[in-house]
């Protein structure tokens, strides 16, 4: 005899403590600690930290560990936590020009004032694998910087500002206006460029290396150099109405892309260079190449280029899709029950087969419905629905 | 600190007070016509509990807020900058006003929405000396049954609104700790 | 930064409140919700767009409705989560404990008992009353959104009140299948305005939304999008005069109460196919049998 489900709730605990054990692992293998994660999972911890929209290396290190490893899940974890707190107030605007530098390359010039630098790249790493890596010894130490040269050097300028003085690039005014909050309130199309900018930088990094990868191939094609990929550290400014003036509050690490594209320029017009930006938080160079790119596609309409219909340059279509939490969530539910609206369907189904195949014998022969081989005859084959099941 | 005593008359209990207000607010405009209790601030005069119960409820930071009339005056002013922090404008750019009927007009003046965005449209909280007396207007409508009467002023000026659905203001009327609701979906006939 | 200087420690399963703001949400965003709330009921059937939060649950589990549901809570509630109809459901359970212990709120499976319901895919089948609330789960609001996926172009349709599109595939549908082959989020107009999506329900819920004594609200979480049903609110199942409207149901009645006009759900019993019905309203079909109502294959059970 049919019972309905019950006991919703002993499963839910049963599957939490289940899950816990499986976080876990074998016992006899230590315990992850956090630090371990921030330290050693630094590139992990900065996507998180992106696509989380919160910095905070501990919390996003903690999240890993809670996600087990999963860092959608991670994800997922500080936006939850992040809506919960208060907002003190907005930073001023962080200037990248004065970033102490770690990494900072530019494709465009063999070399730039202020040097190039390579920091802790794979680039030019073998991707072999490391065995001695799994016997955990300490790796040799790296030369350190000249310290007379490291800290005391000057700011590096950006590269495109040298391209902008000659007036080879498109000018770029500051805008005095405070940018929209895309977290709170709600996405208005058609999205400004500092809305789209903002949606980017937390957008999932996968579908936005996806989407920029299809323009490098053709599908909104921008012809993209990297002027200049600079990581490194900025001071964090906020502005204290007691005092009238800004003072730092912290240092966060950055990554920021800029790349430099062609434009064909009018009859008003002559050529020039364009711009696609891109800005990450933590080092996370993949993304924000990959950023600047979709940028730069997206920007089609105020440079007067042709929309292809290419996806990188429907803004509507990457902004509404490029959260990962969003996605996963909407995508993730379809396995929750939805019995009631399937047994809408079963009924709807079985009523337009039986109609069908009652209406059938009259003039088709009578054999086409009840054959095994497929028939020709429209009759019983299934109405397939257009509607998408939520 | 002296002015302590002025900005008294928030809310003891903030979320459950508002929670409170905000369900008879909702019953309120989601049955035109019925008075409901609205109760949990004391704002100081010329503001009735009700409207000031309300501007607690829905103000804050992010709702330019119209004062007409007596109700702008500095005991107000200082406390709703106390509790609210709605920056107080003009009815071009109000989300909310409140005011006597005769103070608030005219209706032209405020957000009517969009044909894209019909909900960017003002809420009037409009300062009643009563909401039961003899009733002049019978309305229909969503939230409506069959029909409701009310005691409304310039029914001309309603029907306008009415007819400029789904664009319009919206309305709650207050008077003491009552609030009636008059949403622009509600058809407004003389009795 | 501010992160650190107002981080508590917080314990892994906090108790009822104390750890949280009264329903979760601070009220700025119930401040917020609210306006948007009552711009729905003044608007009926218009999507209102709204800053909607990451809630502690993932988009698509009812991040919608939970909002609005908070939005709405009073400490006298006495709230009512269903999924699929039924309280015992996973996400169902999921839902209210969330309430018990950020609101505190009493707790009920009786739909004549809940002043607040949150639901997904069902109405109850207990007509509901002046007083009540019923909060709905909306995975996509937009009615026309499978017809037109951009949101600049449905909007402009909205507000055109340019709904052709709509009965140009409702028609297709009957010139194909000789029926409209839409059976559940079946779009009605509102109040003689705005063509609204009512939420993934089957088509057979469809009249109940038309002069209902509750306030019906709608949450859509990841759309950033609310709106709103005021009682007694005239809703129509869109048709055409030579094809009515159905609401339609499996042809039987409940196996355990025996009822012959609730919604039915089929449950495959064996490896041989054999199947049984039973309600999808679990406190409806309790409710009959504890009156004494008896189905098929529950008769013996008859003291």
């Amino acid at each position: 005899m049919y019972v309905a489900t019950k006991g919703g709730e002993r499963a839910i605990e049963a599957a939490h403590a289940w899950l816990a054990e499986e976080r876990r692992g074998d016992p006899a293998v230590p315990e992850l600690s956090v630090a371990q994660i921030r330290e050693q999972m630094s590139l992990a911890v900065n996507r998180v930290m992106a696509e989380g929209s919160l910095h905070d290396p501990d919390l996003a290190a903690l999240a890993i560990k809670q996600a087990r490893g999963d860092l959608i899940e991670a994800i997922f974890l500080i936006r939850a936590y992040r809506t919960t707190l208060p907002r003190f107030g907005a930073s001023v605007p962080v200037d990248t020009a004065r970033m102490a530098i770690d990494r900072r390359i530019s494709a465009t010039f063999k070399d730039v004032p202020g040097g190039q630098v390579l920091g802790p790249t794979f680039d030019y790493s073998h991707r072999l694998l490391d065995f001695a890596l799994m016997a955990e010894g300490a790796p040799p130490p790296a030369p350190t910087r000249d310290p007379e040269t490291a800290n005391t050097a000057a700011p590096a300028p950006h590269v495109l500002a040298l391209l902008d003085r000659d007036g080879l690039m498109e000018p770029q005014t500051d805008g005095a206006e405070t940018p929209p909050d895309l977290t709170r309130s709600p996405l208005e199309m058609p999205a400004e460029r500092a809305l789209r900018l903002q949606a980017l930088a937390r957008g999932d990094e996968g579908f936005i290396l996806g989407l920029a990868y299809s323009t490098q191939r053709g599908y909104g094609r921008t012809h993209a150099f990297v002027g200049e990929l600079r990581i490194g550290r900025c001071i964090v400014e906020m502005e204290i109405p007691e005092l009238g003036f800004a003072v730092g509050i912290g240092e966060i690490e950055l990554t920021e892309c800029e790349t430099v594209n062609q434009f064909t320029g009018s009859k008003t017009e002559p050529a020039q260079f364009t711009r696609g930006y891109g800005l990450v938080p933590g080092q996370s160079e993949r993304k924000a190449i990959a950023m600047s790119l979709v940028d730069r596609a997206l920007r089609w309409e105020e440079l007067g280029e042709d929309n292809t219909g290419a996806p990188a340059q429907d803004a509507e279509f990457v902004l509404s899709h490029c959260d990962n939490i969003q996605a996963t969530g909407f995508l993730e539910h379809i396995k929750l029950p939805h019995y009631v609206d399937f047994q809408s369907e079963l009924e709807l189904i079985r009523r337009l087969r039986r109609e069908a195949v009652a209406a059938a014998p009259q003039s088709a022969a009578p054999a086409a419905h009840s054959a095994p081989a497929p028939s020709s005859s429209p009759a019983p084959s299934s109405p397939a629905k257009g509607e998408a099941a939520e | 600190m002296q002015a302590m005593a002025d900005l008294s008359g928030g809310f003891s209990a903030p979320s459950v007070d508002a929670a409170h207000a905000f369900r008879a607010a909702l019953e309120a405009l989601a049955r035109p016509g019925s008075v409901q209790d609205l109760r949990g601030a004391t704002p100081p005069a010329p503001l009735s509990v009700a409207a000031g119960t309300l501007l607690l409820t829905l103000a804050d930071s992010a709702t330019p807020l119209h004062l007409a009339g007596a109700a702008d005056c500095d005991a107000v002013r200082g406390w709703l900058a106390f509790h609210c922090g709605a920056p107080l404008v003009g009815p071009e750019a109000a989300m909310l006003a409140v005011g006597r009927w005769e103070d608030l007009g005219p209706l032209s003046a405020y957000p009517r929405g969009t044909p894209d965005y019909p909900d960017r449209s003002a809420t009037l909280i409009v300062e009643c000396d009563a909401l039961d007396g003899p009733a002049n207007a019978t309305l229909s409508g969503p939230g409506i049954e069959t029909r409701a009467t009310a005691p409304l002023p310039d029914l001309a000026t309603l029907a306008e609104n009415h007819a400029l659905y789904p664009l319009g203001l919206d309305f709650f009327f207050t008077a003491g700790a009552r609030v009636m609701g008059l949403p622009r979906s509600t058809r407004t006939e003389a009795l | 930064m501010t992160a650190r200087a107002t981080r508590k420690a917080r314990p892994e399963r906090p108790a009822m409140s104390e750890d949280y703001n009264f329903a979760y949400l601070d009220e700025d965003t119930k401040r917020m919700i609210r306006r948007a709330l009552l711009k729905g009921i003044a608007i009926p059937g218009y999507q209102v767009p709204f800053a909607s939060r990451e809630m502690p649950m993932p988009y698509g589990w009812g991040t919608g409705g939970v909002q609005v549901t908070a939005a709405c809570l009073v400490p006298e509630d006495r709230l009512k989560v269903i999924d699929q109809g039924a309280d015992d459901t996973t996400n169902a359970v999921s839902i209210r404990r969330f309430f018990e212990r950020t609101a505190g709120v009493a707790t009920t499976t009786r739909t004549r008992e809940a002043t607040l319901i949150q639901t997904r895919h069902r109405i109850p089948e207990e007509p509901l009353r002046e007083g009540q609330i019923l909060v709905y789960q909306v995975p996509i609001p937009e009615p026309l959104r499978f017809l037109e996926p951009r949101e600049s172009e449905t909007r402009r349709m909205h507000a055109l009140e340019d709904y052709g599109l709509m009965h140009v595939k409702l028609y297709e549908d009957i010139a194909r299948h000789g029926e409209i082959a839409t059976s559940y989020a079946y779009p009605v107009r509102v109040a003689g305005r705005h063509v609204m999506d009512p939420s993934p329900i089957p088509k057979f819920d469809n009249p109940k939304l038309s002069g209902n004594a509750a306030i019906q609200l709608f949450g859509a979480g990841r759309e950033q999008r609310i709106y709103a049903v005021p009682p007694w609110t005239q809703v129509v199942s869109l048709d055409f005069e030579d094809h009515p409207f159905t609401p339609s149901k499996a042809d039987a009645a409940c196996d355990l109460c025996g009822a012959a006009g609730s919604y039915l759900d089929e449950v495959i019993t064996d490896d041989a196919g054999s199947r049984m019905f039973v309600c999808s309203d679990t406190d409806y079909c309790t409710t009959r049998q504890a009156e004494g109502h008896r189905g098929r294959l529950n008769r013996e059970e008859v003291a």
